[in-house]
């Protein structure tokens, strides 16, 4: 492939979504002046100062408006299939002919950029195809107006270029302005209900990640301190692919001290302990296709962030510092994750919680770090971003039909809407681990590895694999409890729209044929825990 | 420049640096507190200035100008126009009781921990500070890497003040602290990081100023009150 193909398949990833961003902004109608936007705004703030709950009237919808509204839902997948193409390209030319960097080393692919390209489009292709219905419920129930529909896909798209950016990226200060930037435009997507949980909810995600992320900033800096100070220049000295081949001349206490802030920074951002506060609160509150991609790729993104940083610890430090951190971090958050599942009444919350038990098994991975494990991790990424954003899509739409997120209050389901029902179903049997879905595979690699490890690994394997098994009941039980039972009186089987069911079956499917055979995928995958081993 | 010239004036703008972040947690006012960052910002810009001209390197100057534009005008701007919003927007609604409110909102009655054990408490992250530090300094023992405790001990401070204090602005502020230690720690272990590096961080501080000043509007509106520890609605 000649360079400037590759440049440009690096480049779109992050300058689509990002065009398209602006596109939405500038296409945004302007209509604050006139008077009926007046009175629309008026409306809608005295619905935000009524209760949340509250009966809201559902105004007819103009014909043109909708098809409009319905180009203009559906123009957001085309960043999600842009990701993918070049994602799928990068990949078949990653695979044949190595790492390559261009602008200067600011922009890299190796095979783990094309993974996590994968799994941020294969992701962002279900959230923003379930968008369409999600909006069409928020508008119906007279929750969303003109402007904060136009602001939602803003910032949506804003947030794909993002991640795509921190997944790019080769430079670790720029990876860790991109990483950064997410939590700035998904705060208002967390608060974008205005209501007093939405809001508490955005201020908590906001400091928590913006302190927690700005440890792994002091981090950077001690690391590239620890670069020039063994003679890296200056404009080489963040470049990942560099400090990895003079990781053994960096100064062993500072990167210590640094690895550590990064861990806890980076940690934050990925649902680990001790910063991990902010991530039940703002996934029960985000829309659901923002759940969705905050649970499905923003966790493992900034954890492939962290993976990368292991790699620099484990060549300056030798493997066991990481190796202690992370196996702790991962059984700390583990045993919080399975207790307050036990306890959870909320089913969003509940699949926020699995989020950080997911999460901590595959830093249970990164801790072990042999190939095997590596591998598992990086396919655990994956088939946890694909089931975990079909839950969370679903769980949107169970949101829409009975109004609660209360677990106590539903039942039924099943019974009232057997397709979302099923699908809902599936999405959390694959979340605990059944065949045929990926996460089967990944889990056991991960527990095969585990016990394969030395050093006292195997006894910590197997302490999480208890707390797995909490987990797990608690997760199993609950769902059961939503799915089965009598539908309840007032509204029996309900029409389903095929429009808001297909990204959740594709998901599905996706992990589904991850977990059957990885396919022309395997060697990518082998490929990417290569990276990630050399030491 | 000679050399004991250039420390002297470099410790004399770390002590600055220091100093502000301890005062900050000795008032109460708000108004106060960001006028105190404000002289934290410009310490920082006179750091950068310091080590650029010693270093004879224009970028540098360059880069300390705009951090001064930045974090001695542009951010405390913003912090003190959220602040006069929240006064004005509550001596709309109630008039008469307005210098009720003016202690109410612009004031951190009740932090978490009070003001002597702050700063008992500052004086301890400061001592932290140099033992965490030593490792960093014995690297490379210039006069910058000296002073560089100094840049952890105002992470450290700024952490505490984001844990403790109870308004939001305060919080905020708390969290710029924490910023501005980080940015003094990059200058004083490498002069700075590279441009582009710094160009997005001071963006994103920006941006990340400007959805709280909006979001601390929201809790305003929501919860009638700015102060964090209301917010009590989600939890498990």
């Amino acid at each position: 492939m000649s360079p400037t193909a590759f440049a440009f398949l690096l480049t779109a990833p992050a300058a689509v979504p990002l065009a398209v961003a602006g596109a939405y902004a500038l296409a945004a109608p302007r209509t604050r002046p006139t008077a009926k936007a007046f009175v629309a705004e008026l409306t809608g703030a005295r619905q935000r100062a009524s209760a949340q709950g509250s009966v809201l009237v559902a105004e007819a919808p103009e014909p043109d408006q909708v098809s409009a509204r319905h180009g203009q839902d559906w123009a957001g997948l085309v960043s999600p299939a842009v990701i993918l193409t070049c994602g799928s390209l990068l990949a078949a030319d990653v695979v044949d002919d190595g790492p390559k960097a261009v602008y200067s080393g600011l922009l890299r692919a190796d095979a783990l950029t094309a993974w996590m390209l994968l799994v941020v489009g294969a992701v962002a292709l279900i959230a923003c195809g379930s968008a369409p219905a999600y909006l069409a419920g928020e508008r119906a129930a007279g929750r969303a107006s003109v402007r904060t529909v136009w602001r939602y896909h803003v910032l949506v798209q804003a947030f794909l270029s993002a991640m795509c950016l921190a997944v790019v990226t080769a430079n670790l200060g720029v990876l860790w302005v991109a990483i950064e930037a997410t939590t700035i435009v998904t705060a208002f997507l967390v608060g974008h209900r205005r209501t007093r949980t939405s809001v508490e909810a955005a201020w908590k995600y906001v400091v928590i990640c913006s302190a927690g992320i700005a440890l792994a900033f002091l981090g950077t800096v001690l690391i590239y301190y620890a670069a020039r100070q063994a003679g890296i220049a200056e404009a080489w000295a963040l470049d990942w692919p560099t400090l990895v081949a003079h990781a053994d001349r960096l100064d062993p206490a500072v990167t210590r001290l640094g690895i550590t802030l990064i861990v806890l920074g980076y940690g934050a951002k990925a649902g680990l302990i001790p910063l991990h506060a902010w991530l039940p609160d703002a996934h029960s509150q985000a829309p659901a296709p923002i759940s969705a991609l905050m649970s499905g790729v923003l966790l493992s993104v900034a954890f492939a962030a962290l993976l990368r940083y292991r790699v620099i610890a484990d060549a300056a430090l030798g493997p066991d510092f990481t190796r202690v951190l992370l196996a702790g971090i991962a059984l700390l958050t583990l045993t919080i994750a399975a207790g307050l599942l036990l306890a959870q009444r909320d089913y969003k919350r509940m699949l926020a919680y699995s989020s950080m038990e997911h999460m901590s098994l595959i830093a249970l991975a990164a801790a072990i770090g042999s190939p095997l494990a590596l591998s598992a991790a990086l396919l655990h990424i994956a088939g946890h971003g694909l089931a975990k954003a079909t839950a969370f899509c679903a769980s949107g739409q169970i949101l829409h039909l009975r109004g609660t997120s209360k677990i106590g209050r539903v039942r039924g389901l099943l019974a009232q809407v057997p397709w979302l029902g099923a699908l809902f179903g599936l999405a959390i049997v694959g979340l605990l681990g059944f065949p045929p879905f990926s996460l089967f595979a990944s889990e056991l690699g991960i527990a095969r590895a585990g016990f394969a490890a030395d050093g006292g690994l195997g006894w910590v394997m197997a302490a999480a694999l208890l707390l797995v098994l909490i987990a797990f009941a608690a997760l199993a039980t609950r769902a059961t409890h939503m799915l089965l039972g009598p539908a309840p009186d007032a509204e029996t089987a309900q029409a389903e729209s095929p429009s808001a069911l297909w990204p959740l079956v594709m998901g599905l499917a996706a992990c589904t044929a991850l977990g059957i055979a990885t396919g022309p995928l395997g060697d990518l995958l082998t490929q990417a825990a290569t990276v990630l081993e050399r030491a | 420049m000679n050399n004991s010239l250039f420390t002297q004036l470099l410790d004399l703008a770390c002590g600055a640096f220091l100093l502000a972040a301890v005062v900050v947690l000795w008032r109460r006012e708000l108004a106060a507190i960001v006028r105190l960052f404000a002289l934290q910002g410009l310490a920082l810009a006179a750091i950068a200035l310091l080590l650029g001209l010693h270093e004879d390197r224009w970028d540098l100057i360059v880069v300390a100008a705009g951090i001064g534009a930045l974090r001695a005008s542009l951010l405390p701007y913003l912090i003190r126009r959220a602040l006069d919003a929240l006064v004005a927007d509550r001596t709309r609604d109630q008039d008469g009781a307005r210098a009720y409110t003016y202690s109410e909102e612009v004031r951190e009655t009740e932090p978490l921990v009070n003001v002597a054990a702050s700063l008992l408490t500052a004086a301890a992250l400061t001592l932290l500070a140099y033992a965490v530090a030593r490792p960093l300094v014995e690297l490379d023992p210039t006069p910058a890497t000296r002073a560089l405790p100094v840049g952890l001990a105002v992470v450290l401070i700024g952490f505490f003040v984001l844990v403790t204090r109870r308004r939001a602005l305060a919080q905020v502020v708390g969290f710029l602290l924490l910023d501005n230690g980080i940015t003094a720690t990059a200058f004083l272990a490498a002069s700075g990081v590279p441009l582009i590096v710094e160009l997005g961080v001071s963006f994103d501080v920006l941006l990340a100023v400007l959805v709280l000043q909006l979001l601390t509007a929201r809790v305003r509106e929501a919860f009638g009150t700015t102060d964090i520890d209301d917010l009590r609605e989600l939890h498990d």
